[in-house]
């Protein structure tokens, strides 16, 4: 099982909590597996079938988008993290 | 009222006026909606003259109601730049020295509005993830108001960042990684713990400050926007944010028009939004690979948005190389006497480039924005400096090293400059009379 970090807007569909555990082998599954359960969740993070222009998806850390996007591999234990576009320092 | 919320830029779902950021529908970024058709009524270029020497002159259309945190920030020097126009073979160059802020970069519009607004929301501690200049702004403005302060920082900084940043003692924190993930890590902070995260949960007051620098362009270029603005680029914010405040000046029916061409700089070593603008494309995030951190933002938020004023103002987008930053430094200081830090190396790098490709029409009054001060990136520069010479305290050592010293300054210093200066400006003079015949 991985973990899955929600940024604020997106705890509505995990009871308010900022963590909770997920399956799948890929991104896209793990994401439609949550959806299953909390109907609404997947459509504000996938669009046309791509991630969305303002959200950044990371697996351990690192940015999809520079992995495989929605096809990434998702391991045991591996960290999600579903984050808003923000930046500018 | 002058304020009437949040407002989704891409969705357009309205907020309340909050410590919020995003768009809970579409993760959109949220920005301030005014009530222009009352500051209209207020608003008046003499009201604006008569305020203070600061960005707070503009205070009717920036976000906060209460007392601000104010350093003395804004209304920086517009400087006529004849001798680099000359070099470059412009007819008309100003550069916008933003490098003189209280803690010597433009990031003291942006935290002077978001930390007065912290204060409003009743926040005590306070925070940003920077890539430098945010910082040691972030710490000046927290320990002028009494705040608690994080900062993080990527833990490659240029030595004077860190310094500084240390000497308003905040607790800084230095995180393995570059930007992009000290920004991802803070913006997990963001979530659990409740901070005022200048450029995060406070994005869309903090956003609002450099809207500052395109009014007092407009101002001190004499109620008229430039035709050509090179504006340095990290998330794209500031482009935004200063053609923003170039349109609602001429909304708010203190100017006629803007007839601004936008254009984005960035480093080779770092150019997501040049290069997406340049190829049509999406932006795609990077890796920077350069000795600019400034603008060392590998995935721009505001990216796509800057994207759009490029192409809404038919601007265009250049970028700079390390070699070519480093020369943009020194052009700067030698022709106009201004030292600025690597963002303003970009930009004097790439007016240059642009302007050899003819991208940049030699008649176009053009803007170039200098945001950081020199004394922030000694550390780059210092490799591609001559040493001084050394002499005993002697008149007959100094007599002998003069000597040698006169070829140098004929070569390379003012005089050399000048008289390149006088030949390019002779010839753009004719070029321009022919034009205006064949006209
Ligand atoms: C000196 C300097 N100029 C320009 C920028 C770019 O600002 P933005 O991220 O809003 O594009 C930054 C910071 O990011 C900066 O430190
Ligand atoms: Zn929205």
């Amino acid at each position: 099982m991985a973990t899955m970090r929600l940024s604020t807007p997106l705890r509505k569909y995990s009871g308010g909590k900022p963590e909770v555990t997920v399956e799948g082998e890929t991104l896209l599954e793990v994401l439609e597996k949550f959806d299953s359960k909390h109907p609404g969740f997947a459509e504000k993070i996938i669009e046309n079938g791509e991630i969305k222009r303002f959200v950044n998806v990371f697996v351990n850390n690192i940015d999809v988008r520079t992995k495989d996007g929605l096809n990434t591999k998702i391991e045991e234990n591996d960290t999600i993290s579903i984050l808003p576009a923000v930046s500018g320092g | 009222m002058r304020i009437i919320g949040l407002k989704c830029r891409n969705c357009g779902k309205k907020y309340p006026i909050d410590p919020i950021s995003i768009c809970e529908d579409c993760f959109g970024p949220l920005e301030v909606e005014y009530n222009y058709e009352y500051i209209r009524e207020i608003i008046s270029r003499k009201r604006i003259a008569d305020g203070p020497h600061s960005i707070w002159r503009y205070r009717d259309i920036l976000p906060v109601n209460e007392k601000v945190v104010d350093l003395g920030t804004g209304f920086t020097p517009l400087q006529k730049a004849d001798n680099l126009a000359a070099v470059l073979g412009l007819k008309e160059l100003y550069i916008k020295n933003d490098s003189v802020n209280p803690t010597f970069s433009f990031k003291d519009r942006v935290v002077s509005v978001s930390i007065s607004k912290a204060l409003e929301f009743g926040f005590d501690t306070v925070g940003c993830a920077s890539t430098g200049n945010l910082a040691s702004s972030v710490a000046a403005h927290a320990a002028k108001a009494n705040l608690a302060c994080y900062i993080f920082i990527p833990d490659d900084l240029n030595l004077a960042k860190i310094v500084q940043t240390l000497a308003y003692n905040p607790n800084l924190i230095s995180v393995k990684g570059n930007y992009d993930e000290v920004n991802r890590l803070c913006t997990e902070i963001a979530g659990y713990y409740n901070w005022a995260f200048v450029n995060i949960n406070l994005r869309p007051y903090y956003s609002e400050g450099s809207k500052t620098l395109g009014y007092e362009t407009i101002e001190q270029l004499g109620w008229e926007t430039p035709d050509r603005a090179v504006i340095p680029a990290g998330s794209g914010s500031l482009l935004t944010k200063i053609w923003k405040g170039y349109n609602e000046f001429k909304d708010l029916g203190l100017i006629d028009e803007v007839k601004t061409k936008i254009t984005a700089s960035q480093s080779k070593g770092c150019s997501p939004i040049t290069s997406a603008y340049r190829s049509g494309e999406e932006i795609t995030p990077v890796r920077p690979d350069t000795i600019e951190k400034s603008l060392a933002i590998g995935s721009p938020a505001d990216g796509y948005y800057a994207i759009k004023v490029m192409k809404e103002s038919g601007g265009t987008a250049g970028a700079a190389t390390d070699r070519e930053i480093i020369d943009g430094i020194k052009l700067l200081a030698k022709t106009e006497g201004i030292f600025t830090e690597t963002a303003g190396g970009v930009v004097v790098g790439t007016l240059k480039n642009l302007v050899e490709q003819g991208e940049i029409e030699k008649d176009e009054r053009t803007v170039i924005y200098i945001t950081g001060n020199g004394l922030k990136t000694q550390d780059v520069l210092m490799e591609h400096l001559p040493t001084p010479v050394k002499i005993k305290p002697d008149l007959k050592a100094f007599e002998d090293i003069l000597k040698k010293m006169d070829k140098k300054i004929d070569a390379d210093t003012y005089s050399g400059v000048e008289s390149k200066v006088r030949s390019v400006r002779s010839k753009i003079d004719e070029q321009i009379e022919e034009q205006t015949e064949v006209a």
